[in-house]
């Protein structure tokens, strides 16, 4: 089934830009209208390309936020300092621009509702945004799986999606949330600010033995602990599927 | 052409020979895989080839170390968009690997400890085009790299290359690894930009 959305050529779609969501001080959602967007699996991504008038183009790949939805579609995008292309879609692109896109692309780090295993979700910084699909997915869908999300974030203010994110954690059946704060935890938190590790993983994730599916994205540096940690405290190594954002030079 | 981006100027207007359409540069070296990073120990690593009938070669870390290496820089492209130039590697060639084996296999299954695989035409892993690198830029090559050793096909998408290599099946019939099964293009040549299925 992980053929179903990606079967046949991807071809280029142009989708127009009908809503710009301020995410944080920094990211942002952009939704798109897609005429004849063939669907898409949570946890997949698209391709963008973006052309200057003199025809110089480039591309990059954004995971898709949104659960599938017909036509629409929603990114979000964190700027990368001296980066080439987020900041211009963090901050250039207005409502009404046209995006070049093409995709679902990737079958692999995709939930698929249905099928009742326990789904632990481990987030860092904008890492949330395919897991944050899942989220909606398994609401928009019905499915009862328990889900559980670790999000490694700077502060309060970097939390994507917050309020909701915590109108879920308040009114989505079987779904938990805890925020670990790298930089600075909000007053009353129960835990220090730092980085994930083996006690967070176990408190707030599932036992090994209920054989979750575990996802996990973020920067490649978490992305490398947080497995370590998984597969450290007993997951089984071929139940977590990880997405990483590759570059740590500032070039998407 | 396509659709201007409105207020889009972009940064690299050099055109570079030496990068695939659809290409950006990058200078450090990012790190993509599809599950948490094998661990392996040195003192079980194997390294197996199967032919077509079944018959089998395999050589222990220090067997596959006392063959003869090459020092090979190459320009690495991901699917992803990313590519890095000029990457200094120590390797085995495959043409050593494979030289005396006797097969008449067209096609490849490479395998990795962590259960990746991925799929190419025997003869790309041939006549200098692929190498089975246990160094990169004078040091080990880190576990998040493919360490101990990794395949290195550079002609070819980056996905190909195999991390934590451990053998190759020569098949009769062409068989799509992970991520060819999973919507990515069978082959993957980066300058004719063959991403996906149906590139």
């Amino acid at each position: 089934m992980a053929r179903a959305a990606v079967l046949g050529r991807l071809s280029w779609r142009v989708g127009t830009v009908i809503e710009l969501r301020d995410e944080t001080p920094t990211a942002r959602t952009i939704v798109l209208d897609v005429p004849g967007w063939p669907g898409h699996a949570a946890g997949q991504h698209v391709d963008l390309r973006l052309t200057a008038p003199d025809g110089y183009s480039t591309e990059r790949s954004y995971s898709i936020a949104s659960a599938p939805d017909g036509d629409r579609l929603e990114l979000t995008v964190e700027p990368i300092p001296d980066g080439e292309v987020s900041p211009y879609l963090a901050g250039v692109l207005a409502s009404g621009d046209q995006l070049e896109l093409r995709g679902p692309v990737g079958g692999w780090f995709v939930w698929r509702p249905g099928t009742a295993d326990p789904v632990f979700l481990v987030a860092g910084g904008s890492g949330l945004v395919p897991l944050m699909a899942m989220i909606r997915a398994r609401e928009l869908t019905g499915d009862e799986s328990p889900f559980r999300l670790v999000y490694s974030v700077r502060d309060p203010a970097s939390i994507l999606y917050a309020d909701e994110l915590r109108r879920r954690a308040r009114d989505d059946r079987g779904l938990d949330v805890t925020c670990a704060y790298t930089r600075m935890a909000p007053p009353g938190s129960p835990r220090p600010a730092g980085r994930i590790d083996a006690s967070l993983l176990i408190a707030a994730g599932w036992p090994p033995d209920r054989r979750p599916a575990v996802f996990v994205c973020g920067p490649t540096g978490f992305v490398e602990a947080a497995a370590n940690l998984l597969v450290d405290i007993g997951h089984d190594p071929r139940r977590v599927k990880t997405e990483r954002f590759g570059s740590t030079g500032g070039s998407p | 052409m396509g659709i201007v981006s409105r207020g889009f100027g972009g940064r690299r207007r050099s055109s570079r020979p030496d990068l695939p359409p659809g290409q950006y540069l990058v200078e450090d070296f990012p790190v993509l895989s599809a599950g948490p990073t094998p661990r392996i120990d040195l003192g079980s690593w194997e390294f197996r080839v199967v032919t077509e009938d079944g018959s089998k070669r395999s050589w222990d870390w220090a067997a596959f170390r006392a063959m003869p290496s090459e020092d090979i820089t190459v320009d690495l492209h991901c699917v992803t968009k990313w590519s890095k130039l000029g990457t200094r590697w120590t390797g085995v060639s495959l043409d050593a690997i494979l030289g005396d084996i006797e097969t008449a296999a067209e096609f490849a299954l490479v395998g990795s400890y962590g259960g990746y695989t991925t799929n190419l035409p025997l003869e790309d892993l041939r006549s200098g085009q692929a190498w089975i690198a246990y160094a990169y830029d004078g040091g080990d090559l880190e576990p998040e790299h493919g360490g101990p050793a990794r395949l290195l096909v550079p002609h070819l998408y980056l996905w190909k290359s195999a991390k934590w290599v451990n053998g190759i099946q020569l098949l009769d019939h062409d068989e799509p690894g992970f991520w060819e099964t999973a919507g990515y293009h069978n082959y993957g040549d980066p300058w004719r930009e063959q991403r996906y299925w149906g590139d």
